[in-house]
């Protein structure tokens, strides 16, 4: 005779100890998994405090700079959605399970990171156009009146977001679809140390340095100037440029060590988890 | 004085070792252009591994492979334009149509007059009806046949096939492979295909490469294997090289 044992309201305790074990697995055996569980509350708590240290300082100063808050916000998402619109493009071939055709096609590394940097500007051209005419309708901001100068935000912009992509995407062949989770939140750790929405001034004296060696800085610092004392600093726009050829640099090396670490891993047949 | 005919895929000493171990352990083959090789072995025998490291998608530890004179994975550029490949491992994207997969890839392979091509290949592969269906909507028998008229658009030289027709039912498996055989005969193309249908390696393939646990355990010509193991069928051959002769033997009634 067989005993039977009992599963109150049809649960099983066997089943469920099984699926936490597999999550266990899976999350010590990949590492991204793990990082992304101190990533965003590291990412939150810095930016937010640095902020609040930003507006016990300088409260008077925000009747005349109201715009640089929206400047700052319509900059960001330049940044992030321009680095998302590459990335996700990219992840849409590992969720079809496409990689290996297209890694077998004579298709070049370089020609797919130039495809998927073109379709960041459509996606982003789709997004962002509504939402820059939207803060003129609710706000009176117009970033467009910025002419050239914005040009150059955006160019600076634009780079260092597909460098970031590339380098994510890098890091998604070589170790699977477990390292997703960083195509959605690597970009925030620019967040509080490119200092949008405050000045760089704010940040201790040896995180300015880090800072300043980030693309995006000299933009969320020319921003405000431009607004507020219609100051352009084309120099700081030079020094973007330059700082952004050497991330570029860096992660074009990078995906083409990992690209070739994922050939002898072949992790380019296996793009699961 | 004979010429020599330079092999359409030269496999020499290959190896690959994982941290887990070695997936293909001193492989050694030739294929004449034009010929047809079934790559025969059980489960982790190293067959898709082979098969990725001829194509240039993982590089061996040791050892070399030659598609058609060029070095792989170093010079594939070479060659690339010149092979394709067909497995269910890999997937086309589902929310495209089959006429705009078979366009991507046509393009990106510089197929020559491809609406022409895509409706050649949709006519012999009776994908007519298909052609502006979501590939994600279609069934497994006909994703097969979209997944290879992806293989066969720019008419390759050399086709790999992993386990072309698994999980296709038998009536479906039969066209698939009546369609390879018109591919090969038609363009001389040199065909390697890794399964473990036996009566499609039977009946596709002029030499037959049976690998176990990465290694090469037989390779002859069908007939040969037979009388070789006095079997009738290579599912008997195959048996008793997993098995082992002697125990396969044992087994038979």
């Amino acid at each position: 005779m067989t005993r039977r044992t009992r599963e109150p309201l049809g649960l099983s305790a066997q089943r469920v100890t099984a699926m936490v074990l597999r999550y266990w697995y899976l999350l010590r055996s990949s590492w991204p998994r793990l990082l992304e569980l101190i990533y965003w509350p590291a990412v939150q708590m810095l930016m937010w405090g640095f902020l609040q240290l930003y507006i016990a300082g300088n409260a008077s100063f925000f009747a005349r700079a109201s715009g640089t808050f929206i400047g700052a916000v319509l900059l960001w998402d330049i940044l992030f959605r321009g680095q998302i619109g590459f990335s996700i493009s990219f992840l849409e071939e590992m969720w079809a399970r496409n990689i290996g055709n297209l890694m077998i096609s004579p298709l070049r590394p370089v020609e797919f990171v130039a495809a998927l940097m073109i379709m960041s500007l459509v996606r982003l051209a789709i997004g962002m156009v509504p939402v820059t005419l939207l803060a003129v309708a609710f706000f009176g901001f117009n970033l467009y009146g910025l002419g050239l100068v914005l040009a150059a935000f955006f160019a600076n912009l634009i780079l260092t977001s597909w460098a970031i992509g590339i380098l994510v995407s890098g890091l998604v062949l070589r170790n699977g679809l477990g390292a997703e989770s960083l195509a959605w939140t690597v970009m925030f750790l620019l967040l509080p140390l490119a200092c949008v929405y405050y000045p760089v001034t704010v940040l201790p004296a040896w995180l300015q340095l880090v800072a300043w060696s980030l693309p995006p800085t000299y933009v969320f610092e020319g921003m405000p100037a431009i607004l507020i004392d219609h100051v352009f600093g084309g120099d700081l726009m030079l020094e973007a440029l330059g700082l952004n050829v050497v991330l570029f640099a860096i992660a074009v090396s990078v995906f083409v060590i990992l690209l070739d670490s994922a050939r002898r891993q072949g992790s380019l047949l296996q793009t699961g988890e | 004085m004979h010429a020599v005919i330079e092999p359409a895929i030269a496999v020499d000493h290959l190896v690959k070792r994982y941290a887990t171990g070695t997936a293909v352990a001193e492989v050694s083959f030739a294929l004449s252009p034009g010929s047809v090789t079934g790559l025969l072995g059980g489960n982790g025998a190293g067959k898709t591994t082979t098969l990725a490291m001829i194509m240039g998608l993982v590089t061996p530890t040791s050892g070399a492979v030659r598609v058609l004179g060029a070095l792989m994975p170093r010079q594939r550029y070479r060659v690339l334009g010149r092979m394709n490949f067909e497995s269910p491992y890999v997937d086309m994207p589902m929310r495209l149509t089959v006429r705009q997969n078979l366009s991507v890839f046509g393009r990106l392979y510089a197929v020559a007059q491809l609406p022409e091509r895509i409706a050649e290949l949709a006519g012999d592969l009776d994908l007519c009806d298909l052609l502006d269906r979501p590939t994600g909507k279609l069934s497994a028998g006909q994703k097969t046949r979209v997944a290879l008229a992806k293989a066969l658009i720019n008419r390759p030289a050399i086709l790999l096939l992993d386990e072309p027709t698994a999980s296709l039912d038998p009536d479906t498996a039969d066209w698939v492979r009546a369609r390879l055989e018109r591919y090969r005969a038609e363009r001389g193309a040199t065909v390697l295909l890794a399964s473990h249908n036996m009566a499609e390696v039977e009946r596709l393939c002029e030499r037959v490469i049976i690998m176990k646990k990465g290694r090469i355990e037989d390779d002859d010509k069908p007939g040969v294997l037979l009388a070789r193991y006095g079997r009738r069928t290579l599912e008997e051959v195959f048996l008793d090289v997993v098995r082992g002769r002697g125990e396969a033997r044992a087994a038979a009634p």
